[in-house]
């Protein structure tokens, strides 16, 4: 599959990199997957709600640890602190993202088969800012909110991610272990 | 002859984890059930982490297994729900775990920095601290006993 035909928020796939940057991304997702996974162990799909049941207990640990290296980066020294607040800016504008609805996503929640983003924006909100308010960071505002991950309009970075990921299967098609 | 469940149990009971090779699948919880019909063998395992890469070494280990003894009509099926948890460690399994030097989990998830820390596998010291989330595996922390000095791992509550 090419870019369009790949669908995921723009907040999986923008580049890592910078550690605070990284971090502050790890935060965000796992915020969002924490309530995301507790409401899809409901899902009218079995297969989503046994995924659910496991990524779910997953999700804990990856927010914890990015809860301590947001915490031990905000709250340190001054260049950690300048850092991690500079990774959290750059990568806040992809974070609104997480919540729009479409035409398929209601359909998919009126169904019982996804989770309803207006029921998952409170909980990350107030996950997320009580972790910036302990590593003294501030909270970022913007205007820009990128889009279209979900409909497969992706970023310049998607193209090299696939460009690495799909290289053995282009190069070997219908390769076997 | 006729093939018991039982009887491929038990041979399935010496499967080990391909990377703490002193448990076994049934120690760890991962062997579901056993079902038998005429010729035919299910396997019904769980996975223990999401992305485990050890579960593909078990699928294979549990089809050269059953091969060794003659069983080849074996079908190996992963079944999520319910989730797999280190809840499911049988008593067994976690004194298997200490005695190798890996401290068993506790009962869990709980943030590391908050769960009570583990004693040492080699002196039960309680005296230990934290050097990393992550050892040798992602499942385990990497720990250091202030008694005795020794690093060692503790599998990780899930």
């Amino acid at each position: 599959r090419d870019e369009p035909d790949w669908t995921n928020a723009l907040l999986m796939e923008v580049e890592g990199g910078d550690f605070g940057r990284t971090m502050a991304r790890q935060l965000l997702v796992a915020a969002y997957q924490l309530p995301l996974w507790q409401e899809l162990m409901a899902s009218a799909d079995s297969q989503i709600a046994g995924v659910a049941g496991k990524a779910g207990k997953e999700v804990a640990y990856h927010l914890d640890h990015a809860t301590t290296w947001v915490v031990r980066l905000g709250d340190g020294t001054p260049e950690s602190h300048h850092r991690m607040q500079t990774g959290l800016d750059d990568v806040w504008p992809y974070s609104y993202e997480l919540f729009e609805r479409d035409e398929l996503l209601d359909r998919l929640v009126a169904r019982g088969i996804a989770a309803d983003p207006d029921r998952l924006a409170g909980p990350w909100r107030a996950t997320v800012e009580a972790v910036l308010a302990e590593a003294t960071l501030t909270v970022p505002e913007t205007t820009w909110r990128p889009t279209g991950g979900r409909s497969g309009r992706h970023t310049t970075t998607f193209g090299f991610l696939l460009a690495e990921l799909q290289h053995l299967h282009r190069s070997h098609p219908g390769a076997r272990w | 002859m006729v093939t018991t469940a039982q009887q491929v149990r038990v041979v399935l009971a010496d499967v080990t984890d391909p990377e703490i090779p002193v448990v076994t699948i049934e120690d760890l919880g991962i062997l579901r059930d056993v079902q038998v019909e005429g010729e035919h063998i299910t396997v019904t395992i769980t996975p223990t982490y999401s992305g485990c890469p050890a579960m593909q070494e078990i699928r294979a280990d549990v089809l050269i297994a059953l091969a060794a003894h003659g069983w080849v009509d074996v079908e190996v099926r992963e079944v999520l729900s319910p989730a797999w948890t280190t809840d499911w460690l049988t008593e067994r399994g976690r004194t298997k775990l200490q005695d190798y030097g890996i401290a068993p989990p506790g009962r869990g998830p709980v943030s590391l920095t908050l769960q009570s820390r583990p004693r040492c596998p080699q002196c039960d010291g309680s005296q230990t601290e934290l050097l990393s989330a992550f050892a040798s595996t992602s499942c385990q922390s990497l720990w250091r006993c202030l008694v005795c000095r020794e690093p060692f791992s503790q599998f990780k509550a899930h």
